[in-house]
């Protein structure tokens, strides 16, 4: 029996997740709190995306439990579209609806799944795109946009369902340099509405302005967690210091 | 070679009830392949146990035989198993058979180019599996499929040319006739050149308007 707090979202309790016969995490335990901003770092391959699918219930798990308000959550039960929409996900490779216009990629899930009123369900969709600077865009398919475009209104797209909770894998990792801005900012702007996210990424120094708190995951386990300031100006851990080092550069020394 | 209008102008009304034939043979028999092919293509993406074993069977065996075997099978083969069939539904089923078989392919290749994450990113916004199926899914494999599809069916309708096999009226059959009673070889064949033309452009053409039109669905970026 798990204890669930009241304010505690999701929990994930020593939970394995196996490929075939490959743990990819192992025992892992994360509590994630209402209006908490949570930032999962690592190397590469160490299972960040691997969470936040389990957590949507994409992946089932072979130990353990994760938990969303206390209700199991498990990709095959009865309950997980319920629960999935609740909780919303944005991928690395945005994943619009091609055949879609861009309104149509944000309205069709609250329409079908919700049953909410199409008028009601569009004019929320175009102040949701305002507010990303996407409106003139609503009747274009999404191949007509750039990638930082897309990235938004596959944002918005999640928004639009009023998730409790937000997951974003990597979702600037596809992008060219100039448009990562352009995401991060509104990634921060939720941040200060006070929603509740768990966000991976590379860009440390966005990591430190938005985090709450910081987990460092290395080979599927937690190795550290903390304030930012802590984990990135004094990692306790040698592992987590030799992973921000890979984010620093040594000044070159030119042979004269 | 000199060619006579007035002898094609004789043998129009010939070769247009032969084109009424095709026509006829060859909308039924695509109408069936699409139906079949789009069953069994489904069939298999959804790993329907017992199902799925005999639908590769059919399909390896349509594939890999002529389509005049096929015919010769169906109507010198079922009379012998007491079923008598009419030399047009044994045409329509032949080239449905024929169709289905490749029509399966086509629609397959389609459902397998949707990347799984698409079906994710439908489920992550709280969809059933039906519902993701339906309106994520299956729209984007329809679209990639439809140059595959058109290519089948004008397979398929060149495929009618062996109709005379079965004793069927079709165009070969009516330019091979009439060749052979009366020798006028150039007329015959340029008529049955255009004919054939008459039902294949407008195919050829509508399919690469619809196919510019759903070309959105071919790629993620
Ligand atoms: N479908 C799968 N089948 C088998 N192994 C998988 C599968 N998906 C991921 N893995 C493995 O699980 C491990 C963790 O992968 P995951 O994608 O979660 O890493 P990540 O931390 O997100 O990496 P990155 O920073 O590169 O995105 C990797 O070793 C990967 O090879
Ligand atoms: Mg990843």
């Amino acid at each position: 029996m798990v204890l669930i707090m009241a304010d505690e979202l999701v929990k994930i309790d020593h939970m394995t997740k196996k490929y075939d016969e490959n743990t990819i995490i192992e025992d892992l335990s994360l509590t994630i709190h209402e209006g908490e901003v949570v930032v999962i770092v690592g190397p590469s391959g160490c299972g960040k995306s691997t969470l936040l699918r389990c957590i949507n219930g994409l992946e089932p798990i072979q130990g353990g439990s994760i938990t969303f308000r206390g209700e199991s959550i498990d990709g095959k039960s009865k309950h997980i579209n319920e629960i999935r929409q609740r909780i919303g996900m944005v991928f690395q490779s945005y994943e619009l609806f091609p055949h879609k216009t861009i309104l149509q990629n944000i309205t069709l899930a609250p329409i079908m799944v919700q049953k909410r009123k199409k008028g009601e369900v569009e004019k929320e969709a175009e102040e949701l795109l305002s507010r990303v600077g996407l409106l003139e865009k609503k009747d274009s398919f999404p191949r007509q946009l750039s990638g930082g475009q897309k990235q938004r209104v596959a944002i918005v797209r999640a928004l639009c369902m009023h998730p409790e909770v937000l997951l974003f894998d990597e979702v600037t990792a596809a992008l060219d340099p100039e448009m990562v801005r352009e995401v991060l900012e509104v990634l921060l702007s939720l941040a200060e509405q006070g929603r509740t996210m768990v966000i991976v990424t590379h860009e440390m120094s966005f990591a430190k302005a938005v985090a709450d708190r910081v987990v460092f995951l290395d080979h599927g386990e937690i190795v550290e967690e903390g304030r930012p300031v802590d984990f990135f100006e004094h990692p306790k851990t040698e592992r987590a210091q030799k992973f921000l080092n890979t984010f620093t550069y040594d000044k070159v020394e030119k042979a004269k | 070679m000199i060619m006579s209008w007035e002898i094609m102008r004789a043998y129009l009304p010939l070769y247009a009830k032969a084109l009424l034939l095709v026509l006829k043979i060859g909308w039924i028999g695509i109408a069936l392949a699409i139906l079949i092919g789009v069953g069994c293509s489904m069939i298999r993406h959804f790993k329907i146990p017992v199902l799925q074993r005999l639908v590769s069977v059919y399909i390896e065996l349509f594939r890999n035989t002529p389509l005049l075997v096929q015919l010769f099978f169906l109507y010198f083969g079922l009379p012998k198993l007491g079923l008598d069939i009419d030399a047009e539904v044994c045409g329509a089923l032949g080239l449905a058979l024929l169709g289905g078989a490749y029509m399966a392919e086509a629609f397959r290749s389609g459902l397998e180019a949707v990347e799984p994450i698409q079906m994710e990113s439908a489920l992550s916004l709280g969809m059933s599996r039906r519902q993701a199926f339906l309106h994520v899914v299956l729209p984007q494999a329809i679209s990639i499929s439809v140059p595959a599809f058109v290519a089948n069916i004008i397979f398929l309708i060149k495929e009618t040319s062996v109709f005379s096999a079965i004793s069927l009226m079709d165009l070969m059959f009516t330019a091979k006739d009439l060749i052979g009673l009366y020798y006028k070889t150039g007329e015959c064949l340029t008529l049955l050149v255009i004919f054939y033309l008459i039902i294949l452009l407008p195919v050829s053409i509508v399919g690469s308007l619809v196919e510019r039109r759903l070309r959105y669905a071919g790629f993620g970026d």
